[in-house]
């Protein structure tokens, strides 16, 4: 019984103070297969991915099953001796080291007190041929793409000999191309016997990598099947527990006279003479691959970095942005890329992480209006549904998608003109993902203007009105809502098409 | 995610219990603690404590640290002292010490935005720049014979109360109002809740900053002046190692050495019981070295105490 599959986990149950985590759920993973692992935030997803290392303890009751025997996990550690590992979401390699260093670290080959330097390097560089991974094993690791770090963390998982690898939403930070890197290289692994738990939010790529599905709601079992069975409207309602026919719910809003325009940007490092504007009810996607300078661009723009040369025109007069301030002056709201490192206070209460970009509007003769804020507070985690027990609650204690929503009404407090959204939805679940689509459609018919960078492509051509293409820190095209597809911005995104090639040179 | 009624109550008065059962004990082996008259001396005494260490909290809270606030006592002391040799008013003195702990305070402060050194190492070496500058001021010599109106900024009375609790009370509610009740305070703690998400908040954290550790540094020349007003001189060596009680009772009060948390009312709390614990043990006849060894480890005790407590609500 049970040599058919690697693991077996059956009436997992796991309790936090006050919270039933998860509620008799069962994993069931196939030897070999990708077994893809999905439900909106807060489904229990990564508590389940826990129990499989160690770090959740289960009620009485539940069993673990694996490679046929039955085992209690006890550490991330442990979990690494029996054949389980697991590549982090965010990913914790200390960069200072050397990717030989990183991967054989606790586990070097002495002489005597001294580390064997060069058998680690020989081993790495072994296991980095055998994985088909290009990266020196003698770069430190603070040198590495996030998507080779994932590589390498990945190739740490083989190194300790792993059956079953967990992957947390491995593409939620790296490019198309690199996804279809990572896409070979699990296939690689499942032809080799491997086992893969892999955790995502996005449709398609469950589809194209994954033999079967497990979906899991408010911390129940509700189905698994096999990939081959289910289609996309069908994972979603399983997911979702309810119909959502389009996410993106597009709407044609008329659109007005151009309200921001920027021409020349450069900063040599990271971007040349990019130009183009946005019109008031417009949104413009930008689409390129990691690297293509986007969020560096639109940090320039908000005054977070200096530009080298460039002019920015808001409404045809030219304008000076120096510092984020001047920004947010002239009306500007910039929901960065990263919500941990660049927007949120975790630290910090949900109020004041509404109310820190617009302490001005509550201040009267430099005293804050603490009650006012908190009317304006309770209003403001209404209108946007963000799930908090109170305004009080520390930020950090909410779920993905309600902190971003704790962003968004940040920055709309600010009441802005113009939107930069930095993947908006990244990491957030389809119920977040959809509030969200519909705000931005919201704010178009309001007349505002919307900039989205985003790396996943449906999310482009299901928002945008135009969406301009970088590459390497270029502009290589701008394409209408009529002329999107995928192929085509891939095209643009990769350097192989290029409207201004000749302008440029 | 509803908690227990009790635990909630901990959470919020823990620090308090503690204290008040420390005085509860100290007062059951010492009956003549909890009398008015020491009590108020323990007050007195702790009062320049309590002082700097809500200066030092604001910067604490931006992840920041002010290692030489006794340093700049010293400084501001015995330049007020020196003041107060002759016939001048002794407010000029306390306004002299101010003004130059305002002044350590805004390079501190300058130096770190400017260069974006390390708090620590710029600190650091303010802390034997202005020790070395009182001591080369003073050649070494503490200053005494100080007119009575500028003592009276350290051992007078107003009405019964004792001038130190005064001061004490005045920068309880100016800290108070600029932690809660201005954008000073809320800028701290993004600051220190994370510095990126502030500059793109569009707050001015050079501004913010600089402001931040000059008002560390007002404190600090403030309370040298009143050190040096209630013992009536003013010492080179004065104020050694007040640094690490104030930062510990910051630390006991709640404040995160991470960032982004802290409290005026934690601070007092905490100082108060770091200071009860030193006249306590002092009257309770414990010698001075087995006090700083019960120091030390009630420090490290609350704090880990504090820890979990966070932990718990993960």
């Amino acid at each position: 019984m049970g040599d058919n599959y690697i693991l077996k986990a059956d009436h997992i149950t796991v309790k936090f103070p006050g919270v039933l985590a998860l509620d008799d759920a069962q994993l069931h993973i196939k030897r070999g297969t990708v077994h893809a692992l999905m439900g909106e935030n807060g489904a229990g997803k990564s508590t389940l991915m826990k129990v499989l290392i160690g770090i959740n303890r289960i009620q009485p009751g539940g069993t673990v099953e694996f490679n046929g025997q039955q085992v209690t996990i006890t550490s991330p550690n442990d979990a690494l001796q029996q054949g389980i590992a697991m590549v982090h979401q965010e990913l914790s390699p200390i960069p200072e080291m050397t990717v030989a260093d990183n991967i054989y670290l606790g586990r070097e080959k002495m002489r005597g007190l001294i580390i064997d330097k060069r058998d680690s390097i020989r081993r790495a560089q072994e296991l980095l041929d055998k994985l088909n991974i290009r990266v020196d094993p003698t770069e430190k690791m603070k040198n590495l793409s996030i998507a080779n770090t994932q590589m390498i963390e990945i190739a740490k998982a083989i190194s300790y000999g792993a059956q079953l690898i967990i992957m947390d939403e491995p593409t939620s930070a790296i490019t198309e191309v690199e996804v279809k890197h990572l896409f070979e290289m699990v296939n690689n692994l499942r032809d080799s016997g491997i086992s893969i738990i892999y955790i995502t939010h996005k449709m398609d790529e469950v589809f194209e990598i994954a033999d079967e599905v497990t979906v899991l709601r408010d911390g129940q079992f509700i189905a698994t099947k096999s990939a081959s069975e289910i289609d996309k409207d069908g994972l979603i309602q399983l997911m979702v527990g309810r119909d959502l026919k389009d996410i993106f719910n597009k709407e044609t809003v008329p659109i007005g006279e151009s309200v921001l325009e920027i021409k020349n940007f450069t900063r040599k490092k990271e971007f040349r003479n990019v130009s183009f504007d946005v019109k008031a009810g417009e949104i413009v996607g930008m689409a390129g691959l990691m690297g293509a300078g986007r969020s560096e661009l639109m940090m320039a723009l908000f005054g977070v970095t200096k530009l080298e040369e460039g002019e920015v025109y808001i409404r045809g007069e030219k304008v000076e942005i120096k510092e984020p301030l001047d920004a947010i002056k002239h009306k500007i709201a910039f929901l960065t890329e990263d919500r941990k490192l660049t927007g949120l206070y975790l630290p910090l209460t949900v109020k004041e992480n509404i109310m820190m970009t617009n302490l001005n509007q509550f201040t009267s003769g430099g005293r804050l209006q603490h009650r006012k804020m908190e009317k304006v507070c309770e209003e403001e985690v209404q209108k946007f549904t963000i799930r908090t027990p109170s305004i009080k609650q520390k930020v950090e204690l909410l779920s993905g998608g309600n902190q971003q929503k704790v962003l968004v009404s940040r920055w709309m407090l600010a009441d802005p003109d113009i939107l930069i959204l930095d993947e908006p939805t990244r990491g957030i679940d389809i119920g977040a993902k959809s509030d969200i689509y519909a705000l931005m459609t919201k704010l178009a018919k309001e007349g505002k203007a919307i900039i989205m960078i985003s790396s996943e492509l449906p999310e482009i051509i299901g928002m945008s009105d135009r969406v301009v293409v970088m590459h390497e820190g270029k502009l290589t095209g701008i394409l209408d809502r009529s002329e999107l597809d995928q192929e085509r911005i891939l095209a643009y995104a990769a350097g192989e098409l290029d409207d201004y090639k000749e302008a440029q040179s | 995610m509803k908690k227990s009624k009790l635990s909630q109550f901990t959470d919020k008065f823990g620090m308090l219990i503690i204290l008040i059962l420390l005085v509860i004990v100290i007062s059951i082996l010492h009956p003549s603690f909890l009398s008015a008259s020491n009590f108020s001396n323990v007050l007195k005494q702790i009062a320049v404590y309590v002082i700097i260490g809500y200066g030092v909290t604001f910067i604490i809270i931006t992840t920041g640290i002010d290692l030489g606030l006794g340093s700049y006592m010293a400084l501001g002391g015995v330049l007020a002292a020196l003041c107060a040799k002759g016939t001048l008013p002794g407010i000029v003195g306390m306004i002299v010490a101010t003004l130059i702990g305002l002044a350590i305070g805004l390079i501190n402060g300058l130096v770190i935005s400017i260069t974006k050194i390390p708090p620590f190492i710029c600190t650091l070496g303010m802390t034997t720049i202005t020790r070395g500058a009182a001591l080369l001021i003073t050649n070494g010599k503490p200053v005494s014979q100080l007119n009575k109106s500028f003592c009276w900024f350290g051992s007078g009375v107003v009405g019964f109360i004792p001038t130190p609790i005064i001061w004490l009370i005045i920068f309880t509610i100016i800290s108070w109002i600029l932690m809660d009740h201005m954008k000073f305070g809320q800028y701290a703690r993004a600051i220190g809740g994370n510095e990126r998400a502030a500059i793109i908040s569009g707050i001015n954290i050079f501004k913010y900053k600089v402001l931040i550790y000059t008002y560390c540094g007002i404190c600090c020349g403030f309370a040298g002046a009143v050190l040096a007003a209630r013992v009536a001189s003013g010492s080179p060596g004065a104020a050694e190692g007040y640094e690490l009680d104030a930062i510990a009772g910051s630390v006991i009060g709640g404040t995160s050495m991470a960032g982004g948390v802290g409290s005026v009312w934690g601070v007092l709390i905490g100082s108060l019981i770091i200071g009860v614990m030193n006249s306590g043990l002092n009257m309770l006849g414990v010698s001075a070295y087995w006090q700083e060894i019960v120091k030390g480890i009630v420090i490290i005790v609350a704090v880990i105490m504090d820890e979990r407590k966070n932990r718990k609500k993960l």
